[in-house]
């Protein structure tokens, strides 16, 4: 069921569409992450959303009621903003009643549920002191009770986790994640970490150029994603340029820089189109009868490594490897040609 | 949607909306009380044609007060600026007592102008101590004459604007971030090629603006002429021949004509300087501010 | 730091300079602190003799509780207006993009750049055929001059430390734009009003020029005032006129100390900030 459109929403700077036609149907409880390198427009579509900025064009429902024309501060809508924005000067405690003071609750009540709120990120010992005295894990808490405390319609997250270090941030996805299932919140959340986006999202819309690359499940856009865009953003960073030498419906076989790959088509392809060959790393093993090359760089990353080669034509391919290699050991890799995506340059 | 929609959202894609109306204040003080009586000063000025410029540039006692006043404002902002920065080059970093230093420098602004022209006249005049020093030690047989001419005047712009500068200066060379200077002793600079290739180059911009000020604090010279100069020879400055124009002689269309020249002399200066600091570097200096 | 002062000539050469200049500053406001208190003084190291009848004559007949009465209402006057009229406008110059900007920036540095005497006289003429000249309204309005660019520029780099989005989050947590302004906004910018606030209190109490051409007898301010006796010579004894320099002077020490428990004192003549560090 539809709860919340979005219908074509534009918005332009200055003559230039930092975001154009966004339509996109959001379910009640969902977990949406807008996903795109920096300058995409998603935190643009963000603060369309919120009412931060005025769209140019289009539209904005809840329940057949249009929102877009609504000041932020009455659409009810909660946000998590990249720096916090905590106000310095009010204490943790009454940055977090702070909502609930503006919409004029009884004094009880505001008192309840800043003090639920303060429990549920567990923050109950640093309640009265103010946001400066805090580390950057417990402002981020803060941040995420005083947008909750409201109960939100909708909760939208601009970047939340960016400036915690890699430790807390996986913390604290987790975290996210677990509040958005236990509190039934609705939740648009901006990031530029594919990963991160993957491991906490119900859908993702990735973004590029303010426009909309492909909408879907993180399972989705894992496999197959919709083009060479948004292959790169999903970690298949191997993209190689070639020409489509034979094409059967199964298989498209292309070729280029002296390489030789078979793999499936996006789209429609005839022989001697210009294309790019993308492969993932981890679907590059060492294999007997495969393509020659030369180890330049083995970086250790936990169970495996990664491997930089070089083909005898100059291409650098990226692969992993379970045995450790010398830098200058000559290999051969093969490609899965399921694995294998060609879209069309 | 309507024409008049549409014409407010592209104004408001451009960031042209009802809050800039909170500019409407201070854009109609400025207005008004500057922009207007400085068209009108401008329209008195050329009430006869060229005629007031004329008489201005024709009367050699009015001609040379512009000489005269660059003669005092030039080397005095000069002479500010340049015995500021070692000063504050020695100074930028932390050590006991900067503060009380720094707070001591303020107090020659909190002087005003009389209290600095009764205590140069009292203090450098003939029989002021300073004078009775050089005496009693016997480096001068006569008492130099230091007020009611050239370096009365100068002295006390000095002593004004010495610490004006000094502080700005200090500001700017704070704002420099100290690990440039680091990393330049590491590559194995000494501290003079730390200052003239690392540090001075990223101050030029500072050290420009603070000219400028000091300048436009020195050109505006009035009062201080008048006390502790020669305001009817050799400290007749450009402020005292406009203020004679308007109040004393009455001619409305000179004095504004004087006042126009005196603005233009300045702001070309202002001019010249921000053009050769435009040739520096004008990036960011490396600092968290 | 020690160490090294005692071995660079450099060094001394530098501290002998500053040395040279505080001792120049002493000589000048000693003397004339001196030439206050003393009764006859005539080519002697000191006074013949001691009294504090200077000040008191100062006081009375001078009428310096009137000036002192008139310059503290203009100041303050100026302070509230250009309080109330610049910071509006620098929230929106250091928040907002649009065309003409940079253009309204340096319409507003302007009259801080300019001689003024050079606008001075020509607004003096306008004020005075208004009728608002040689009256406390024509003092105020010209001090208003200098002081509301003064405000901008001292607030705009102020207001652009504040992150922008503390306020969309209040917004977002339902406040309207009136209480943004007064429980989130109004709170962290005290500090700075604050500052500029007294900042502009000093400028205009030491303002000389445009209070020279707007004020008439009953609306002289201290500084203009002080001038007025000084020129006048022979009507008055110099150390009558040194006693009130050295009120005018404790006055603005006042002001002084009081500022400097709110600003950094580099912030006094500019408005670029020291670093933490």
């Amino acid at each position: 069921m539809t709860w919340l459109r979005l219908d074509g929403v534009t918005r332009r700077f200055g003559g230039k569409d930092a975001l154009s036609g966004l339509s996109l149907d959001v379910e009640q409880g969902e977990f949406i992450a807008l996903l795109g390198p920096s300058g995409c427009g998603k935190s643009t579509a963000l603060n369309c959303l919120a009412g931060l900025l005025p769209l140019s064009e289009g539209s904005i429902w809840q329940d057949d009621v249009r929102l877009d024309t609504l000041p932020p501060e009455r659409r009810g809508f909660g946000m998590v903003f990249q720096s916090y924005a905590l106000f310095p000067h009010l204490s943790v405690r009454r940055n977090i009643a702070f909502g609930l003071q503006m919409r004029r609750l009884p004094r009880a009540e505001v008192r309840r549920r800043t003090d639920e709120a303060i429990k549920l990120v567990q923050l109950e010992e640093h309640a009265g002191k103010l946001p400066g005295q805090l580390s950057g894990g417990q402002q981020q808490r803060v941040a995420i009770a005083r947008a909750v405390v409201l109960e939100p319609s909708l909760v939208l997250m601009d970047e939340p986790l960016s400036n915690l270090d890699a430790k807390l941030r996986l913390e604290m996805r987790t975290e996210i994640r677990r509040l958005h299932q236990s509190l039934g919140l609705t939740t648009v959340y901006v990031t530029h970490d594919q990963e991160e986006a993957l491991s906490m999202a119900d859908r993702l819309v990735v973004l590029r150029d303010g426009r909309v690359q492909q909408i879907g499940t993180p399972e989705e856009l894992h496999t197959r994603p919709a083009n060479r865009h948004v292959a790169d953003f999903m970690g298949y960073r191997n993209l190689l340029p070639m020409t489509v030498t034979a094409v059967t419906p199964a298989v498209v076989t292309v070729e280029g820089a002296g390489l030789t790959l078979r793999g499936t088509g996006v789209g429609t392809l005839a022989v001697g189109d210009e294309v790019v060959a993308a492969v993932r790393p981890e679907d590059l093993q060492v294999g007997p009868d495969g393509v020659p090359v030369t180890v330049e760089v083995v970086e250790y990353q936990g169970r495996e490594l990664a491997v930089e080669a070089r083909t005898a034509q100059g291409t650098m391919l990226h692969l992993r490897a379970v045995e450790r290699p010398t830098p200058g050991d000559r290999i051969t890799v093969v490609a899965d040609p399921a694995r294998v995506l060609v879209f069309p340059a | 949607m309507t024409e008049k929609t549409a014409l407010r959202h592209r104004l408001a894609e451009r960031g042209v909306d009802r809050q800039l109306l909170l500019l409407l204040p201070a854009l109609l003080a400025v207005l008004i009380l500057f922009v207007y009586p400085f068209a009108y000063g401008m329209g008195l000025s050329f009430q006869g044609g060229l005629g007031a410029y004329r008489t201005f540039f024709e009367d050699a006692y009015q001609r040379d007060t512009i000489w005269t006043t660059l003669q005092l404002a030039l080397p005095a902002a000069f002479l500010n600026v340049a015995a500021s920065v070692p000063i504050a080059y020695r100074m930028r970093g932390r050590f006991r007592g900067k503060r009380l230093l720094t707070t001591l420098l303020v107090v020659p602004i909190t002087l005003g102008t009389v209290l600095t022209a009764e205590g140069l006249l009292n203090f450098l005049g003939p029989t002021g101590w300073f004078n009775r020093v050089l005496l009693d030690a016997g480096l001068v047989d006569a008492p130099l004459r230091l007020t009611n001419n050239y370096w009365g005047v100068f002295f006390s712009l000095v002593i004004t604007g010495f610490p004006f500068a000094f502080l700005l200066i200090l500001s700017y060379l704070s704002g420099i971030d100290p690990t440039l200077e680091r990393a330049a002793a590491t590559l194995g600079a000494g501290w003079w090629p730390r200052f003239h290739r690392i540090t001075l180059p990223l101050l030029a911009p500072g050290l420009a603006t603070t000219f400028c000020l000091t300048f436009v604090l020195a050109f505006s010279v009035f009062p201080s002429a008048i006390l502790v100069g020669d305001p009817a020879g050799t400290t007749r400055v450009i402020s005292i021949a406009a203020y004679h124009a308007a109040y004393e002689a009455y001619d409305y269309s000179l004095a504004s004509a004087i006042a126009v020249v005196m603005g233009v002399v300045e702001l070309a200066v202002v001019a010249a300087v921000l053009g050769v600091r435009s040739l520096f570097y004008t990036g960011s200096t490396g600092g968290k501010g | 730091m020690k160490r090294r002062l005692v071995a660079t000539p450099g060094a001394w050469l530098v501290w002998g300079a500053v040395g040279f200049f505080f001792v120049m500053l002493a000589g000048v406001i000693g003397s004339v602190l001196v030439s206050s208190f003393g009764r006859r003084w005539f080519d002697t190291w000191l006074p013949e003799s001691w009294t504090d009848q200077w000040y008191g004559q100062a006081w009375t007949e001078f009428t310096l509780p009137a000036v002192l009465v008139v310059t503290i209402e203009v100041s303050m006057l100026v302070v509230l207006i250009s309080v109330l009229v610049g910071v509006p406008a620098s929230y929106v110059l250091a928040r907002r993009k649009f065309p003409g900007r940079r253009l309204l920036y340096l319409l507003f540095l302007l009259p801080i750049l300019m001689p003024p005497i050079t606008y001075g006289i020509p607004l003096a003429t306008v004020l005075y055929k208004y009728g608002f000249a040689g009256n406390m309204s024509g003092v105020v309005l010209a001090n208003l001059v200098p002081s509301i660019p003064f405000v901008i520029l001292t607030m705009t780099p102020f207001i652009e430390q504040v992150d922008p989005a503390i306020e969309r989050a209040a917004r977002m947590c339902g406040a309207r734009t009136w209480q943004v302004f007064a429980r989130i906004l109004a709170p962290l910018l005290v500090p700075g009003i604050l500052a500029a606030s007294i900042l502009v209190l000093v400028r205009t109490v030491g303002m000389f020029e445009l209070t020279f051409l707007t004020a008439g007898p009953d609306s002289q301010t201290l500084v203009v005032a002080l001038y007025y006796t000084m020129s006048a010579a022979g009507i008055r004894a110099q150390q009558s006129v040194d006693a009130m320099a050295v009120i005018y002077t404790s006055m603005m020490l006042v002001l002084l100390v009081v500022a400097l428990r709110f600003v950094n004192p580099t912030q006094l003549v500019a408005r670029v900030k020291e670093d933490v560090d």
